[in-house]
């Protein structure tokens, strides 16, 4: 029988996109993604630039703070990833000089064997931890680069330098799926989206000898992620860099759209490292909010450093509740579920870590609660620097002169309520099945469900209270 | 098999319609909820980088504000969201407000005059109580959380 979410949709529904020919030449095309790359790094020299001149000047009139910290979030939290899954990794041009210098060439496949040291990735760090840590450091500095244009360009420079020397010394995008900050959310919340790069017919896969989606061939590099395309049961690690699409020569990839959140009920390589991530992002969210959409002024002194002191508590608190709180409060609810199913013979750090999956839907519905809060009233600043980009009075679109004008942000409150009210939705209806995923019987999976149920209802009323209350 | 699959569904519609008719008689409980007697209200607001003294000012629906704003530093702004009224200060030359608090909810009141790095962040609240929007959502959480484990409980028994 059908498994329906919400009693409506059926989680195995899939569209695949790349049935139509128009997308699948796309997709097979080596132009594509590159040319959505080099787009995207003019812009991004364009952030860089208007960064560097742009100096320790109000960050609202800035075009690489706009860009950066409005558009491209928004776009982020709204579109791409709950839509289109990691369709930012694809585009993304931090890691396309290390390409280039691996590769020895842009466009064409030049050869199986790639330059640069290759060497492996520490096998202990094959894991998000080292992204939990350097994404939550970096929201540290949240009071600087989200305000104060040389911050933002220090912040992207840095990356994009690091993401390149990773690339001499370490095989493939090591940088993307081990450093990157942005990968992690990115790779956690994909789990929710709405599309999904997928193999079509297994059986042509089995008899497929030599893997060309893995090893790569005269039309294709072998999947830069180090993944293996032809058994992807998830999104997280997925770059949706395409190249499986070109490397296999029986057309076996497909590109599907599909029920928003099936890949929470996949159960491979769930770990600490994802749960973790589940609840840095929710920490970091609410530390968020309270300092940039609070009232609260010794907040905003804490963050922007005016005092050491202050920015010290800050850090303090910040990774304390973060790291150590959030988590502290799931595990207490998770010994109670375990405790209220009766099922001893469930491991605590299964039933942890298995519903630490619930908060995804959850998650992703406070950044965006969050992202309109911030895209509303801050949105028509835009209209100004796409003019203005290095602020030397151009009028490039005619916009430069729109005043600052909230939009909607009236119904601000009722935006938000409504958006938690869903993800919170999403995140009951795969949390009764993680239940049933979790205890060996029907009647344990309900009654451990309870505990957890109650931490996510007290999440959201505690978001909507910090939102609108 | 699909008798069991009807009920399923059957009773996630019921859920759902219930949901509905819960929150619907909610907020009309509090949209009709008479207000505390309309009064007269004045605030003096401070504003300094990046805050305002005070941060949260909390009225009842129907009352009568009247704001003066006063700047301790540099040129800051006010406006208010949901109402889409502004004013600004100098220092040493007030603004001033006046409007009936007829919109139930929390508003932000923000900078509209860019006065520094965190000028997009300088923030404060109007409550105009009862704030049923909080409280309708807040409910809706409620119903549906409860609601669930119920349904839960309902299909089972349905199943069994």
């Amino acid at each position: 029988m059908a498994d329906k979410l919400f009693g409506l949709i059926d989680l195995n529904w899939r569209f695949e996109l790349t049935k139509l020919k128009l997308i699948r030449n796309l997709f097979k095309s080596r132009w594509f993604p590159l040319l959505a790359i080099i787009l995207n790094l003019f812009v991004f020299v364009i952030i860089l630039i208007s960064g560097l001149i742009g100096g320790f000047s109000a960050g609202n009139y800035n075009f690489g703070i706009m860009i950066v910290w409005i558009l491209w979030w928004v776009m982020l939290m709204f579109i791409l990833v709950p839509i289109f899954s990691r369709a930012w990794c694809l585009m993304c041009p931090f890691p396309v000089f290390s390409d280039w210098l691996q590769r020895g060439a842009l466009f064409v496949v030049t050869g199986l064997k790639l330059k640069g040291l290759g060497l492996k990735w520490p096998k202990a760090l094959k894991n998000m931890w080292v992204m939990n840590i350097l994404f939550l450091v970096t929201t540290f500095f949240s009071g600087f680069f989200t305000v104060r244009p040389l911050a933002t360009f220090i912040l992207l420079g840095g990356i994009i330098l690091l993401a390149f020397l990773i690339g001499l010394v370490f095989e493939k995008r090591s940088f993307c799926l081990y450093v990157c900050p942005v990968s992690g959310f990115q790779g956690l919340y994909s789990q929710f989206a709405m599309a999904e790069v997928r193999r079509k017919d297994p059986e042509i896969c089995k008899n497929h000898k030599v893997k060309t989606c893995y090893v790569g061939n005269e039309c294709g590099y072998g999947c830069p992620w180090m993944l293996t395309p032809f058994n992807f049961t998830k999104n997280t690690y997925c770059g949706m860099c395409l190249e499986c699409f070109k490397s296999c020569p029986h057309d076996n990839m497909a590109f599907n759209l599909r029920p928003p959140g099936v890949d929470l009920l996949i159960d491979e390589k769930r770990g600490l490292d994802e749960a973790w991530k589940a609840f840095i992002m929710l920490g970091i969210a609410m530390v968020f909010f309270l300092t940039m959409q609070g009232p609260w002024g010794f907040l905003k002194d804490w963050v922007r450093g005016a005092s050491l002191k202050g920015y010290l508590t800050f850090i303090s608190l910040h990774t304390a509740f973060s790291l150590l709180i959030v988590p502290a409060i799931f595990f207490f609810f998770s010994y109670l579920s375990k405790s209220f199913s009766g099922a001893k013979e469930v491991s605590l750090k299964k039933i942890f870590t298995n519903f630490s999956y619930t908060l995804v839907p959850l998650g992703l519905g406070v950044w965006i609660a969050f992202s309109v809060g911030i895209v509303l009233p801050n949105g028509s600043y835009i209209l100004h620097i796409i003019s203005d980009p290095f602020a030397w009075g151009w009028n490039l679109f005619g916009t430069r002169s729109v005043p600052w004008t909230p939009v909607f942000t009236g119904a601000l409150g009722y935006l938000q309520g409504a958006v938690l009210v869903l993800f919170y939705l999403f995140s009951l209806a795969y949390g009764t099945r993680l239940s049933k995923q979790t205890y060996p019987t029907e009647e344990q999976a309900k009654r451990g469900w309870i505990p957890i149920l109650i931490f996510l209802t007290l999440a959201t009323l505690a978001f909507l209270w910090l939102y609108i209350g | 098999m699909k008798s069991h699959k009807v009920t399923k569904s059957q009773s996630h519609m019921k859920s759902i319609r219930a949901i509905i008719i819960f929150s619907f008689i909610v907020y009309s409980l509090w949209l009709i909820a008479s207000p505390a007697e309309a009064a007269e209200r004045f605030f003096e607001i401070k504003a300094k980088k990046f805050s305002y003294t005070p941060n949260i000012i909390t009225v009842n629906r129907g009352d009568a504000v009247k704001i003066r704003l006063l700047s301790e530093d540099v040129h800051h702004g006010f406006f208010l969201d949901g109402y889409g009224i502004k004013t600004s200060a100098h220092p040493g030359m007030e603004g001033s407000l006046k409007f009936i608090a007829d919109k139930p909810g929390r508003y932000t009141f923000r900078c509209s005059v860019t006065c520094g790095e965190f000028h997009p962040y300088m923030v404060g609240y109007l409550v105009v109580g009862p704030n049923s929007r909080f409280w309708l959502f807040a409910a809706i959480v409620l119903v549906i959380g409860i609601g669930s484990i119920i349904t839960l409980n309902r299909v089972k028994k349905t199943n069994g």
